[in-house]
């Protein structure tokens, strides 16, 4: 697939009730992307996400979530998510059920997906009330006889991620915190990559990675595509939002009000 | 000079961190504590944040673990499943902080949910990276306000097991593991015995040796206020 607008991407490729996962480890979080699936109207998705914040806390409390797998949700250093607790704690705007993992667990099966394995390996899910809450289970070493917990691999529909630049044949080149940005892409059916510009030719840049055209899927630009997150070398995290994004998010008609003035009504990119 | 609570907790936490000790930071108080003993007697410690980050210098403290800064000064950033695979996971961690909203007398912590995990009251944000931490590491360090709703006789949800916590710091003083369970071996300057025990959900042990802590220096405290948080005024 060539290099669309971000509005076609998403109609052709993420529909009702797909398990699809926008990842940023707090870079590169494509919250436009997000922000255009809520435009769309998508309904009953499967969520998955390491670190669920406040895109994922907006597409909840805007009801296309059906389910949500991750590690770790809340607003890093502010706080909770209201939108997510509110739909937790009572249901609103609808139920979302919850599969709950720790970081070591998501990170192998994100692994696991991005290798085409069945489940991941790791040392983990030890003791504690997580494993009976979870799907984990434990397995037996065939060569030492060490018991290891296996949890199964990610396998989205669709992986959207955000990166800075591409070339005009769709090889994608990203860096700083990389996060899980490369499984994510790499183990889903479809996948989405919205970056801040398209260059013509991609020049070295200390610590990058390349993800190449033919393993990307579709190709989006859309600069600052990952506000309030942050691209390393284009623009820098808005912590001030993610701060404001609590009293927001607190209040059901706050929250309606500022989706329908700064989402809804906004132009796609 | 004068100092607040969360300064002391900072410092005394900080104390405890030896010259090139590898800590697995999260984002507040154990971020401050350990910025503070890199600044001061533990120039050599190494910063690791979970974002990837290894061997990370900021300048200013950051809001969140994946701050670009982080990124910027840090000897070497690695991804999020190769962090918790062969750093984590790999046994070269020394040190690992821990916050929770429940902690018991084993230092089992709770950062889940409050009430009945179907219906909870409060829907916390989870466990993120403490279980595999908890375990993984050779020291755990809990840094928690002291409290009643905070220091439970039974945790609502164990997210993580206690087995490693070496130490307690709280806005009080610290507790540590003694004969089985967690018992008070400091008091912070100010405070005597009875707040300590009153702020407990359990019956608190007192150590035979309890000690008062050192108040902060007029150079940690000097070290501690030049760490400024994004996002400040």
């Amino acid at each position: 697939m060539p290099i669309v607008p971000l509005s076609d991407a998403i109609r052709e490729l993420v529909h009702d009730g797909d398990t699809v996962a926008l990842e940023g480890f707090t870079h590169l979080i494509p919250h436009a992307a997000g922000h255009e699936i809520i435009r769309q109207g998508r309904r009953d998705l499967t969520l998955i996400r390491m670190t669920p914040d406040v895109v994922y806390d907006q597409m909840i409390g805007m009801g296309c979530a059906r389910k949500l797998v991750f590690s770790w949700g809340g607003n890093p250093g502010v706080g909770s998510l209201h939108r997510l607790r509110d739909a937790v704690e009572n249901g609103w705007p609808g139920p979302l059920e919850l599969e709950e993992h720790s970081h070591a667990g998501m990170a192998a099966a994100w692994s696991a997906g991005a290798s085409n394995l069945p489940f991941g390996v790791l040392r983990g899910y030890e003791g504690g009330d997580l494993p009976a809450r979870t799907r984990v289970a434990r397995i037996t070493c065939p060569f030492t006889g060490e018991e290891l917990a296996a949890v199964p691999s990610h396998r989205p529909d669709v992986g959207i991620v955000h990166s800075q630049r591409a070339d005009r044949h769709g090889n994608v080149q990203l860096w700083g915190i990389l996060g899980v940005q490369k499984e994510c892409l790499l183990a889903s059916a479809r996948s989405i990559v919205t970056v801040e510009e398209i260059i013509d030719e991609l020049t070295p840049v200390a610590g990058a990675i390349v993800l190449p055209a033919w393993v990307v899927g579709a190709v989006c630009v859309v600069p600052r595509g990952a506000h309030p997150s942050y691209a390393h070398g284009y623009y820098d995290r808005d912590n001030d939002f993610y701060l404001a994004w609590d009293a927001i998010s607190r209040d059901r008609d706050a929250f309606r009000a500022w989706m329908d003035e700064h989402v809804l009504a906004a132009v796609p990119a | 000079m004068t100092y607040t609570a969360d300064e002391v907790m900072a410092v005394e936490a900080a104390r405890r961190i030896g010259d090139g000790a590898v800590c697995f930071v999260g984002i507040g108080l154990p971020s401050l504590a350990a910025n503070l003993a890199r600044r001061t007697h533990a120039p050599n410690s190494v910063l690791v944040y979970e974002s990837g980050t290894i061997g990370a210098k900021p300048y200013e403290l950051p809001l969140s673990i994946g701050d670009g800064e982080l990124a910027e000064t840090a000897d070497a950033v690695v991804t999020v499943p190769e962090m918790f695979a062969y750093w984590l996971q790999g046994g070269r961690i020394d040190v690992g902080f821990l916050g929770a909203a429940q902690i018991d007398r084993h230092g089992n912590l709770n950062s889940t949910v409050i009430g009945d995990y179907d219906r909870p009251a409060v829907r916390l944000p989870g466990g993120g990276g403490a279980p595999e931490i908890a375990l993984g590491v050779r020291d755990v360090f809990v840094m928690l306000r002291h409290s009643r709703r905070a220091f439970v006789e039974k945790l609502d949800f164990t997210t993580s097991l206690g087995d490693r916590v070496r130490v307690v710091v709280t806005d009080l003083g610290v507790l540590e593991p003694r004969d089985g369970e967690l018992a008070l071996t400091q008091l912070h300057p100010g405070v005597d015995p009875e707040q300590a025990c009153e702020a407990t959900g359990w019956d608190l042990r007192l150590a035979s040796d309890v000690r008062e802590t050192d108040p902060p220096s007029d150079e940690e405290l000097c070290a501690l206020r030049s760490l400024r948080t994004k996002g400040d005024a």
